[in-house]
């Protein structure tokens, strides 16, 4: 009860401004692929945009609601995803966004810290979500 | 437990000391999704582990007569907690979902034909919903759902204009797990069977909370889960009125649920093993036993008026804060259920940061999305009382809620 944002182990300040204003947030015109996943555990929705050149995301943005921590781990992932070859992009894992993310996530709340990184997943790769590994 | 109960008011210090998981520091604020459970429950259910642990209706030797017993006797204890006329009437189920389940199954792809209404509201859990929804697909019937008005209560003239159109089902909880509110149950069951319909009520928050007389209710079907009501996990119950039930087929068939079986064919045993097949949840059975034992003597009344007094209290405090939205009826209108939403803090923040104040909350659509989206969110946070929830537990949740406002200011 005593810990002030700065501190906050789970809030961390970084974590609660990329929630309050959220990187690419919004919709792109004509996107080459729009994908969008639910959350299953809360019904929040998360959905991406992307436009695509040359095998590299040109741009990248982010639709939808959720919790701080789903908000800002999409916030986060299009930051990196932009100007980034689709085929590195491929390559970013769990541990890449939980890392990221730099908090200890619990496990009732991994699904949220993981949600965009599977819109990215099966949306743009039309890969399969398995998103019951490593939980 | 006689001192547990005085009059009407809980004597809640003395009812805490049998719930050893209290003693933990946490401030349970979820027992609407499942509640804690007394020594008295879990006692009964290790005395079974540890004196007469073996299978029931079939074996020669004294402990499994005894494991029998007790088991048959938590019908005799349920059919009393719900004045049922008879416990041919009373089927256990694994909860409210099995006993649903069983009643779209063995009722539902007999009688409901295609083109048929089926009529369910707005309000209903994920349960109450989706074996109609697959019903109505596998049969060609139809559903309707009773919208809520602003308060978060059914719209009682629309539930009257769809009866007008004969439904063959109509499928409503007795109190909503997600807002709290408390439906005209008996007003709506009389109405629905004056149109000719069959009527299965959701009692899972309403058992616990209310407790229920099914003949004076008039219901056909009334189903429950022990694990709201201080039981374990695994054991509900489902009510059906006999000659329904005896005109419908088994469920889940196998072992114990026969009579005779013979190559050309097999006889059903009688209600209510009929729909009891295989090797049962004994030990829960027997728990839930026990947790009506403790319910009723308590007194129901003396239960329900305890959460009201808490709701209240709850509602009062919940009420003077800033950027908290409420929602669903009033304190006198609902059970104790609280659900609410901060502006600008997600739910599941919200759970997360009471968490480490060690209050346990739930935040999601609680099963209800159809009503979150209705509401238009995507979930809330929720808190729910029992009957050893206390003030101060109240005030912690208050604590955090503040503490989350201070964070994501
Ligand atoms: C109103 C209502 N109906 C049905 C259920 C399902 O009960 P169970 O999960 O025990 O089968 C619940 C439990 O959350 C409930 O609150």
């Amino acid at each position: 009860m005593s810990s002030t944002p700065a501190d906050d182990q789970f809030y961390r300040e970084y974590i609660l401004d990329h929630y309050k204003n959220p990187r690419n947030f919004g919709r792109l015109e004509n996107p080459d692929i729009s994908h969008e996943e639910d959350n299953p555990l809360c019904g929040d929705v998360i959905g991406m945009e992307f436009r695509v050149k040359d095998g590299v995301i040109e741009d990248v943005k982010f639709h939808g609601r959720g919790c701080a921590i789903s908000q800002a781990a999409a916030s986060l992932l299009t930051e990196r995803l932009k100007g980034l070859p689709l085929d590195d992009a491929k390559k970013i894992s769990k541990d890449d966004v939980l890392g990221e993310l730099g908090i200890q996530i619990s496990p009732a709340r991994i699904k949220c810290a993981l949600l965009s990184l599977k819109v990215l997943k099966v949306g743009a790769y039309g890969l399969a979500g398995d998103d019951e590994e490593g939980e | 437990m006689a001192t547990a109960s005085r009059g009407t008011r809980l004597d809640v210090a003395t009812i805490r000391k049998d719930f050893p998981i209290l003693e933990t520091g946490i401030a349970y604020l979820d027992s609407a999704n499942t509640s804690q459970r007394p020594r008295q429950v879990t006692g009964a259910m290790l005395e079974y582990f540890e004196k007469f642990n073996s299978n029931i209706h079939r074996a020669a030797y004294h402990i499994a007569e005894e494991a029998t017993e007790r088991y048959e006797g938590t019908r005799e204890k349920v059919r009393a907690f719900i004045n049922a006329s008879s416990t041919k009437e009373v089927i256990y189920t694994r909860g409210t979902t099995e006993a649903i389940n069983l009643v779209a199954y063995s009722w539902g792809r007999k009688n409901i034909k295609k083109g048929d209404l089926i009529v369910l509201t707005i309000l209903d859990h994920h349960s109450n919903i989706v074996p109609w929804q697959i019903l109505a697909a596998a049969n060609g019937a139809t559903i309707e759902y009773v919208d809520i008005d602003e308060r978060g209560e059914l719209r009682l003239d629309q539930f009257h204009e769809l009866l007008k159109r004969s439904p063959k089902l109509v499928a409503f909880s007795q109190v909503s797990n997600a807002l709290g509110t408390i439906n005209p149950a008996e007003q709506m069951v009389a109405a629905a069977k004056a149109a000719g319909a069959t009527v299965l009520v959701d009692g899972a928050q309403g058992a616990p909370h209310q407790g229920v007389d099914v003949q004076a209710l008039g219901c056909d079907f009334y189903a429950f889960s022990g694990h709201k009501m201080l039981g374990p996990t695994g054991a509900g119950i489902l009510y059906g009125r006999r000659e329904l039930l005896e005109a419908m087929d088994p469920f889940m068939s196998g072992g114990d649920m026969i009579k005779a079986v013979r190559i050309e064919g097999t006889t059903y045993h009688d209600l209510p093993w009929k729909f009891e097949a295989g090797t049962q949840a004994i030990a829960e059975v027997i728990g839930l036993g026990a947790a009506v034992d403790y319910l009723s003597g308590l007194g129901m009344e003396a239960v329900r008026a305890h959460e009201r007094e808490i709701t209240e209290y709850a509602y009062e405090a919940l009420s003077d804060i800033g950027g908290l939205t409420l929602y669903g009826p009033p304190p006198s209108r609902r059970a104790g259920v609280i659900s609410f939403a901060l502006e600008g803090i997600h739910p599941h923040d919200l759970a997360t940061i009471a968490d480490r104040d060690q209050v346990c909350l739930r935040a999601g659509h609680h099963c209800a999305m159809p009503l979150m989206t209705r509401l238009g969110v995507a979930a809330t946070a929720r808190a729910s009382f029992y009957i050893y929830t206390q003030k101060d537990e109240v005030d912690r949740l208050v604590g955090s809620i503040k503490e989350a406002q201070r964070i994501f200011k």
